[in-house]
């Protein structure tokens, strides 16, 4: 009797728009490998088109989730981390292949962005403590600044660090409110497509975060001109194409946080999770 | 039975202005380095009131060099040392005060009760309250030890001139960077005198530098590699030019840009008092405000009602002479605007709104526009959809609150917004639907050096005033660190 090896069931790649998973509207995928060079997948190579069609879904959902209570939010981004931890071993191995890592230093990886979502989970109503306050103005007035989500976030996702530093600059944007259309990086797009799935399965609503995979410029040009994108984080975003992605978004005076060395394992800080947020500022007179 | 106003002008005599000045580099007066120059007037009477050096390319680069030597001696000076210097300058403000604000109307065309009363007070303000973080940086919230930023290239304008320079010099000094600022090229005579205020406080040479100019000296300044921080208050285009210039260095930029700002009266509200706010809204400062409230939303069901006394209030401003006390209403501030303003009303007409402004008699000679009030006006309008940075209020009407912020809501600029209603959890739920960086709720037009100001979307980014206002001023402790 032949014993034949059971052949594994492959996984079909896809964009992650408005909570749904379709294929590029172009019809194209593109060869993703491993740091050796074995075919891993074949990813969709998203166009303008799909980069519009994220937009739309992101500027959809931000009226919820922005008008969700933080206590929400951050339930919701730990419940993210939940759903992370039951599918570290996924994870690990796409990680370990996308980046060349060994294991040990994949689940490192793995860990430490399920952490970054519970630490920025625990910011959702913590931020508006730290970054308003009452203002002591000279008169009778109740003056009270909060800051507000700057809208819709178009992320260019760190190409260094295909799923801590993608985890490390989603987390930041979403958990104040903005929603956020993502470039996963270009040459390791697998552990950000994956990711999909567990934000799919984590009561985030569709739309909040889209994830496109494709070539970082094609991508993020029609986003950095679009005129209903709010702000742009350059992270993933090399020397020359972060200036012209500058230029575009002055068009409609996009808020742009440029790109800079990063250790994505260091603590994060305040200064992403700061990045897109208005500051509003609200008088009203005092009196009898 | 109607009473007269008896003219009651403020004397000019308190204040002396030189026949011609210098650009203020390196702690004295000097000459353009080509030798240009162009007259400033007087808005409401077209007389010359000085001449100003024209800064070239040269004369940035100069004013940059100094600003950067200057730098590394006032950024290292204890915060304590660098706040006394703040002291002082507002002192010598407050003392300095009614000169100032006298040249303020004669060089700006505002009401002397505004400079007055509102400016200048601001503007001593405004320095002692940044006087005060010089030495608690390390508490405002961004890591520990923050360090300036280095040369700020700074460039103002023409509606508030001191005012807006005490915005931009304030946190920048406090913080320990060095300013080279530009005044708007109509009204460069208040940011002189504050150089010579700079001299009387004794303020080391080169941390503060004056360069006069037009627009092409603002755009040497911002292009300048040796500008670590670029902070700009004007036109929404200016500040999209500045952000293409920006873009890819290391400046950080702040921008305080236009505005289209919806003020809005439900049925419930105080009428007497929106009427003073809708007023003060829109006429203060002849309308050119940024934050001015130039599109008012009114529920329909009060509509008709609030407009009659609206007519009634506005048939009362007086119109002309900003050095008369009694006056509501001075001068626009240049020949320019006066022309876009009344581009932009013949608009309105044309487009088909309804255009009433009171009979009023303006004087001959400067630029005057009257006080004007469009209804039947849509939000396709030009005169609902562009700054007119003028007199000139669009009035617009909505049924439901979803509706008045929709509308309210519908402009991609965000700087200001006025909600007029007695109920508080209405107040409260428009407060957070409306997108906009300021909003004013049963009054409109207040500014506290303590309270932050700033837009949303194309009004700019960055904000003024406050704790948040340092920001603008300061490098993160550590790449990864608080900001």
């Amino acid at each position: 009797m032949n014993t034949v090896d059971r052949l594994s069931v492959l996984k079909t790649y896809k964009l992650y728009v408005g909570g749904k998973f379709p294929r590029s509207e172009s019809g194209r995928v593109y060869e993703v490998t491993d740091s050796k060079g074995t075919w891993l997948a074949n990813a969709p190579l998203a166009s303008r088109k799909d980069a519009r069609d994220a937009v739309v879904a992101a500027r959809k959902a931000f009226g919820g989730w922005s008008g969700a209570t933080a206590y929400n939010r951050g339930q919701i981004l730990y419940r993210v981390a939940e759903m992370l931890e039951g599918r570290r071993d996924q994870f690990v191995a796409e990680v370990a292949a996308a980046e060349g890592l060994s294991k040990a230093k994949a689940t490192a990886q793995v860990d430490a962005a399920v952490d970054r979502w519970v630490w920025y989970a625990g910011w959702s109503d913590k931020v508006a403590q730290i970054a308003g306050g009452a203002n002591p103005v000279a008169g009778p007035y109740f003056n009270l600044s909060a800051p507000e989500p700057t809208g819709v976030v178009a992320v260019v996702a760190p190409q260094d660090s295909s799923f801590l530093g993608l985890v490390s600059v989603i987390a930041p944007a979403v958990v104040t409110g903005n929603t956020v259309v993502v470039v996963a990086a270009e040459g390791a797009p697998l552990p950000a497509l994956s990711l999909a799935e567990v934000l799919a399965t984590s009561d985030l609503p569709g739309g909040v975060v889209n994830i496109l995979s494709g070539r970082t410029a094609e991508i993020a040009a029609p986003l950095a001109a679009h005129q209903d994108v709010n702000a742009l984080d350059l992270a993933g975003a090399g020397e020359e194409l972060a200036k012209e992605l500058e230029v575009a978004a002055a068009d409609n005076l996009k808020r742009v946080l440029r790109p800079a060395p990063v250790n994505w394992s260091a603590d994060p800080g305040t200064g992403r999770l700061m990045s897109f947020l208005e500051t509003k500022t609200v008088w009203h007179p005092m009196g009898v | 039975m109607t009473f007269d106003y008896a003219p009651a002008p403020e004397s000019r005599a308190v204040v002396d202005i030189a026949p011609s000045y210098g650009l203020f580099v390196d702690g004295e007066f000097v000459p353009a380095h080509d030798g240009k120059v162009f007259k400033t007037v007087s808005p409401s009477s077209e007389e010359v009131l000085s001449e100003v050096a024209q800064a070239s390319a040269e004369d940035v680069d100069r004013a940059v060099k100094a600003a950067r030597k200057a730098f590394e001696k006032w950024s290292a000076l204890p915060g304590a040392e660098r706040a006394k210097y703040l002291f002082r300058i507002a002192r010598l403000v407050q003392e300095r005060s009614r000169e100032l604000a006298v040249l303020e109307s004669l060089d700006n065309g505002k009401p002397i009760r505004e400079s007055r009363d509102a400016d200048l007070p601001l503007v001593a303000a405004h320095f002692f309250y940044y006087a005060g973080w010089a030495d608690k940086l390390d508490h405002a919230g961004y890591g520990h030890n923050p360090r300036p930023l280095g040369v700020a290239g700074q460039v103002i304008p023409w509606n508030f001139p001191l005012l807006m320079l005490a915005w931009k010099i304030a946190p920048a000094l406090a913080t320990g960077n060095t300013v080279v600022l530009k005044p708007a090229e109509t009204t460069p005579l208040s940011a002189l005198f504050f150089a010579d205020i700079c001299r009387q406080a004794g303020l080391p040479k080169g941390v503060v530098n004056i360069l006069t100019g037009d627009g092409s000296t603002g755009a040497a300044l911002v292009a300048h590699p040796g500008v670590d921080k670029v902070a700009f208050t004007g036109s929404t285009e200016v500040g999209k030019a500045i952000a293409r210039t920006v873009a890819g260095s290391d400046k950080k930029v702040t921008l305080e840009l236009g505005g289209k700002a919806a003020n809005i009266v439900f049925d419930d509200a105080p009428l007497d008092q929106a009427v003073e706010g809708i007023v003060n809204g829109i006429f203060f400062n002849q309308g050119q405000v940024c934050c001015a409230g130039s599109r008012l939303l009114v529920q329909e069901s009060v509509a008709e009602e609030l407009l009659d006394a609206l007519k009634r209030r506005m048939r009362t401003l007086r119109v002309g002479d900003p050095l008369d006390k009694n006056t509501d209403i001075g001068a626009i501030n240049s020949a320019e605007q006066l022309a876009r303003i009344t581009a932009l009303a013949e608009a309105g007409e044309a487009e088909g709104a309804e255009r009433w402004s009171p009979s009023c008699e303006l004087p001959s000679a400067g630029y005057w526009f009257a006080p004007t009030l469009f209804t039947g006006v849509t939000q396709a309008h030009r005169i609902a959809r562009e700054e007119i940075f003028g007199p000139v209020l669009s009035v617009l009407t909505f049924r439901t609150p979803a509706e008045a912020v929709e509308k309210a809501n519908n402009t991609p600029y965000g700087l200001s917004a006025g909600i007029w209603t007695e109920k508080g959890s209405r107040m409260l739920w428009m407060a957070n639907k409306l997108r906009a960086g300021v909003i004013w709720s049963n009054t409109f037009n207040k500014f506290d050096p303590a309270s932050p100001f700033g837009g949303y979307q194309e009004s700019g980014f960055g904000r003024e005033g406050g704790r948040h206002g340092l920001e603008a001023y300061l490098a993160p402790s550590s790449p990864e660190g608080a900001r």
